[in-house]
């Protein structure tokens, strides 16, 4: 291996090493936000039918 | 100006400054007259070691406030340090071994520099096993900001074990007679913009795991509120 490759090597691993944290940070990243949103939707839906059973419940009191 | 703004700024300024250190690597700088082409791993090198060094620094401030304090925002950021400084740790251990089969014509020597190095790396994968086992206990926050104070420690040792120990490693940035022992000012321009592209760098990769800590933390919480309300729906 002559000194070109060595450097070739050093600089290489220091990118293909960053990128690769990176795409694993952006992955995750992704991956939480979908889930997130999947939470918040569960709990609006939660939420309406609370109100819902409320509502109802109110009227049939009346 | 919202978060996501404020990144792609950071990100874009880190892509400007690398590319700028990447010619000054490659095109603008003299070679070394004694180690030849190779001496230029120097200047990802030693920015590696600065950012590592930073992270963990950072993981230790983090600590404190978060024992002192109590919030979870001290160790969302302590976990994003170490895990970045990790990162930067292993390429400086990494580039360095490179550098030296050609060099000193041996991959790895017992050196006190080395030595050092490979005991934070160690110190800091200890950290993320810890972290790892305990989950998102509050326990585990706890030993995890005592274990990333007592870590650091070693940060200073790291630093001065050229002085305070014999050495093969190079003392490059201030020499063993003092003053730097780059010889041309194109060498310390080059690894000026190098330090600042790695510290862009850092704070991009920072922020962006930081905030997906952050999320996680705010995942956690929302799972458990949405449990507590679908029990009482159902009652």
């Amino acid at each position: 291996m002559d000194n070109l490759s060595y450097l070739f090597a050093a600089y290489a691993i220091i990118f293909a090493v960053i990128f690769g944290y990176v795409l694993f940070i952006w992955r995750r990243q992704a991956a939480l936000e979908a889930e997130l949103r999947a939470m918040e939707a569960r709990m609006r839906a939660l939420d309406e039918s609370a109100g819902a059973a409320k509502a109802a419940a109110s009227r049939a009191g009346s | 100006m919202n978060g996501r703004a404020v990144r792609l700024g950071l990100g874009l300024v880190t892509l400007a400054l690398m590319l700028a250190a990447l010619y000054m690597v490659f095109v603008y700088v003299p070679t070394e007259a004694d180690q030849g082409i190779v001496q230029r791993i120097f200047y990802f090198h030693v920015p590696c070691a600065w950012v590592a060094f930073a992270s963990f620094a950072l993981v230790a401030i983090a600590g404190v406030f978060y024992l002192w304090l109590g919030q979870q925002v001290w160790d969302d950021l302590g976990y994003a340090a170490a895990e970045s400084g990790m990162v930067f740790c292993t390429l400086v251990l990494v580039t360095g071994s490179i550098w030296a089969k050609p060099i000193w014509g041996a991959w790895w020597t017992w050196d006190s520099r080395l030595t050092t190095t490979l005991i934070l790396w160690l110190l800091y994968g200890g950290y993320l096993m810890l972290r790892a086992m305990a989950g998102d206990s509050e326990q585990g926050a706890r030993f995890g900001a005592v274990v990333g104070i007592v870590a650091a420690i070693d940060v200073p040792i790291v630093i001065v074990s050229v002085r305070l120990w014999r050495t093969i490693h190079p003392a490059v940035l201030v020499t063993r007679q003092g003053g730097h022992g780059l010889e041309d000012p194109r060498m310390v321009a080059t690894l000026l913009v190098s330090l600042a592209a790695f510290t862009a760098l850092f704070i991009w990769i920072l922020c962006l795991r930081f905030v997906t800590l952050r999320m996680r933390t705010r995942l956690g919480a929302l799972a458990r509120s949405l449990a507590l309300a679908e029990a009482a729906a159902q009652d």
